[in-house]
């Protein structure tokens, strides 16, 4: 599919050139997740009660999971409130650049420019999630935390650097990005390539340069890009466009595959594995020890965790790469791979991003329908204080849509196996010619069949 | 510059007015709220109130955990339901002075009964009926000592077949005497020398089970239920749901610490219960079992509704 530039509409071209519409709906944003804050240290300690636990890993987790990322790549990033404070101070400005800000602009060290620390944050906060998740007082502090993190962040290093390599959410949402259908691309690189300025990476009056340290000119993959729009606002030459694309567009790219990335997919992949299992499951001694930090058995939960998502499934994909290669070597001599066995697993392992992504979606399809009715309640009693602000504090809990929940999973899981396989084939097509093309990527497939069967059985099964 | 202004505005209206306001706003000075967590998290907080006689005392109740109830005992002020994150409100007035104990009447955890709180409630008394002790203290009795009966029936005694006897009996049912006293007793009189070990028993039993109603029966079984089932048991076996956690075995000593645990008594355990008099029960269930576990009822419990107990309490050991 050729991509739709829907930047060539004015309204919604204007719409998104003018700092008003995103900066209220970060302000809204910034003020629920300070109350959240608040609700997690002065609010009622039972979860499905604080404003902190429902709407932040409920409500947003449902916007974020279901809706944001497959639908709108990194449209959250766009308007997350994290990194406002930092912003505002590095800037100097609320609104537009105006003159000096505050910080000590220092580059981001080079060995650390890469998604490796987004992958130690992810893990960290994965090993606490089952209280992280449950205890409003701890979800107010891994929130402040995230909060101030991003201050120091800003105040040390150059633009959205927390963002950019740091965020444990971020992280994740870059990766699935590459599946959603929107992009922010230059319209014609050559444009790009004899304009001296780079506006859109250094700043104009009318915006600043690229927050995310990407410049927009080599942009190929979703990964790294914000979707803030500055340089929709900053390009002079009016190159830049949002386009609407076909889903998974970034998966087809032949090149950039890199094993951070590769790894993020294998945590978010254990991670859905885990939590299906110590969430949804029946084992109630895999539940209390995920929830007893610091014990035992905890340990044991939490090296049995870092093991699957660090060596388990990591050497079980690479067993099967290695197995593909063998294969195809022994079909197609004397050609076989043209890559490196280490490139081979960076670049099979984009397969796992639709596979990964659709194993969240179904992972959240099967507690957000539950808990959804906690919203009403939370509405109108933040803070579990007995208000009833909007006259919903009353309404009982109910599960929606449950009886069709399970069949969206399936369908979802099923999918994701699909989209995956496909994948896998287009890279075992990029990686060697002949026939045995099908043969290199089955062991992969293979790997993703059984993974799909695990989420299945936990979650449906 | 103007729009600078306008986003600080939005800004400090936003992010620093909504959640403050919230915050202030949390407190309502009309009521007292009181908050319920496990024993082991804190019981209730806070746990000592006060109030003049006469006045309302206004609370607003929440739990931070799980589903606890709220009482007054020695009070006909029902009890009310505390549910997790919800608030209930509930108007406690007092027409005497005095200490009143609040409790939990739901089974929260292994240490639900620690859930007490005390109302302090201050006035000039003018209820001048005299109070008067427990049996157990007016007997003098020994509470801890053992009472094992020396004989037990072969099967459970029935008053409907001893009253089938047609037997004639001089001895009437005393708070002070054991069961099993009864029977040695009733065993040595001359009248009963037909008759066989079970069927004095029989008579035993018609003895006990004609001191009670059916109706107080089953205020009795309502009190047991809600209050001593946790630990005793639905049928009395000594097996309720949080008796796991208790000791599996009886220590041979007391203990002082007031943290050990014993398991709970089986009321079906004939050689314990018919060695056992109604005193002895109601001071048990008055004081406690010192160094057991065993809570005291005497702040919760009126005289009236620990005697309905210990009358139900004989169901375990005689058939109607």
């Amino acid at each position: 599919m050729t991509p739709i530039e829907i930047t060539r509409n004015p309204i919604i071209k204007a719409t998104l050139r003018n700092r008003w519409p995103q900066f209220v709906i970060r302000v809204i944003a910034l003020a629920g997740f300070v109350l959240a804050i608040v609700a997690g240290f002065v609010g009622t300690p039972v979860g499905n009660h604080n404003f902190g636990i429902v709407f932040v890993w409920i409500v947003w987790w449902a916007l974020l999971m279901l809706i944001l990322v497959p639908l709108a790549g990194r449209s959250w990033c766009a308007v997350c409130p994290i990194p406002m404070p930092g912003e505002w101070l590095q800037n100097g400005a609320l609104l537009k650049p105006r003159g000096k800000g505050f910080g000590l602009n220092r580059k981001w060290p080079k060995r650390f420019r890469n998604i490796w620390m987004q992958n130690i944050a992810f893990t960290l906060l994965a090993l606490f999630s089952a209280v992280v998740l449950t205890q409003p007082s701890v979800t107010g502090v891994v929130l402040l935390l995230f909060l101030i993190i991003a201050l120091v962040t800003s105040l040390i290093f150059e633009r959205r650097a927390f963002c950019r390599y740091l965020c444990p959410v971020g992280g994740f949402i870059g990766l699935y990005s590459q599946v959603a259908p929107v992009e922010v691309r230059v319209k014609d690189p050559a444009v790009c390539a004899v304009h001296s300025e780079k506006s859109c990476y250094t700043g104009s009056q009318d915006g600043y340069g690229c927050p995310w340290l990407v410049y927009p000119g080599t942009l190929t993959k979703n990964i790294n890009c914000g979707l803030c729009m500055e340089c929709l606002r900053t390009c002079t030459q009016d190159n830049v466009a949002l386009n609407l694309r076909s889903f998974g567009a970034d998966l087809k790219q032949s090149s950039g595959h890199k094993l951070d990335e590769a790894f993020k997919a294998f945590i978010m992949l254990g991670a859905a594995l885990t939590y299906s299992a110590v969430m949804l499951g029946p084992w109630g001694e895999l539940k209390s020890a995920a929830y007893s930090i610091g014990t035992a058995e905890w340990l044991v939960y939490a090296v049995t965790l870092l093991g699957l998502i660090y060596v388990i499934l990591p050497g079980a994909f690479l067993i099967a790469v290695g197995v593909g290669r063998t294969l195809a070597r022994v079909l197609n001599p004397p050609q076989g791979s043209r890559e490196s066995l280490k490139k081979s697993f960076a670049a099979f392992a984009t397969a796992l991003i639709p596979l990964g992504l659709m194993a969240w979606i179904a992972f959240s399809l099967s507690f957000v329908f539950a808990s959804l009715s906690y919203v009403w309640p939370v509405l109108s009693d933040p803070l579990g204080a007995g208000w009833n602000l909007f006259g919903t504090a009353g309404v009982a809990w109910q599960p929606y849509l449950m009886s069709i929940v399970p069949f969206l999973q399936a369908g979802v899981l099923i999918g994701g196996l699909g989209w995956a396989c496909v994948v896998a084939r287009r890279i075992a097509a990029e990686q060697q010619t002949g026939r045995v093309v099908t043969w290199e990527a089955l062991p992969v497939m293979g790997f993703c069949f059984v993974v799909t069967a695990g989420l299945l059985g936990l979650l449906i099964g | 510059m103007k729009a600078e202004r306008l986003a600080l505005l939005l800004v400090v209206v936003l992010t620093i007015g909504v959640p403050l306001a919230a915050v202030v706003a949390r407190s309502n000075p009309d009521a007292i709220a009181v908050r319920a967590q496990m024993a082991d998290d804190g019981g209730w907080t806070p746990g000592d109130l006060a109030v003049a006689m006469g006045q309302p005392l206004h609370l607003r109740l929440t739990s931070d955990d799980v589903v606890h109830s709220f009482a007054v005992g020695h009070s006909a002020i029902p009890a009310v339901d505390v549910l997790p994150g919800q608030w209930t409100t509930t108007t406690l007035m007092f027409d005497q002075p005095g200490k009143y104990t609040f409790y939990c009447t739901r089974w929260c955890g292994p240490n639900h009964w620690r859930m007490r709180g005390t109302i302090e409630v201050t006035g000039d008394v003018t209820n001048t009926t005299p109070i008067i002790p427990p049996l157990y203290v007016t007997l003098n009795l020994d509470l801890d000592a053992p009472h094992p009966s020396e004989v037990v029936p072969s099967e459970r005694p029935s008053a409907t077949r001893g009253a089938a006897l047609g037997l004639k009996i001089d001895r009437a049912w005393e708070a002070a005497e054991s069961p099993a006293q009864l029977w040695q007793q009733l065993r040595s009189d001359a009248s009963t020398k037909n008759l066989s070990d079970d069927q004095v028993w029989d008579l035993v039993a018609l003895a006990w089970r004609s001191n009670t109603t059916p109706e107080r029966l089953a205020e009795g079984q309502q009190l047991y239920a809600q209050n001593c089932a946790a630990c005793h048991g639905e049928t009395g076996k000594g097996d309720g749901v949080i008796a796991p956690t208790l000791q599996k075995t009886p220590m041979s000593g007391m203990s002082m610490s007031g943290h050990e645990t014993v398991a709970p008594i089986a009321f079906t355990d004939a050689k314990s219960m018919l060695g056992a008099s109604d005193a002895i029960l109601e001071g048990k269930i008055v004081r406690g079992g010192m160094g057991t576990g065993m809570p005291y009822w005497g702040p919760i419990f009126t005289a009236e509704q620990i005697q309905v107990v210990v009358e139900y309490l004989w169901t375990f050991q005689f058939d109607r």
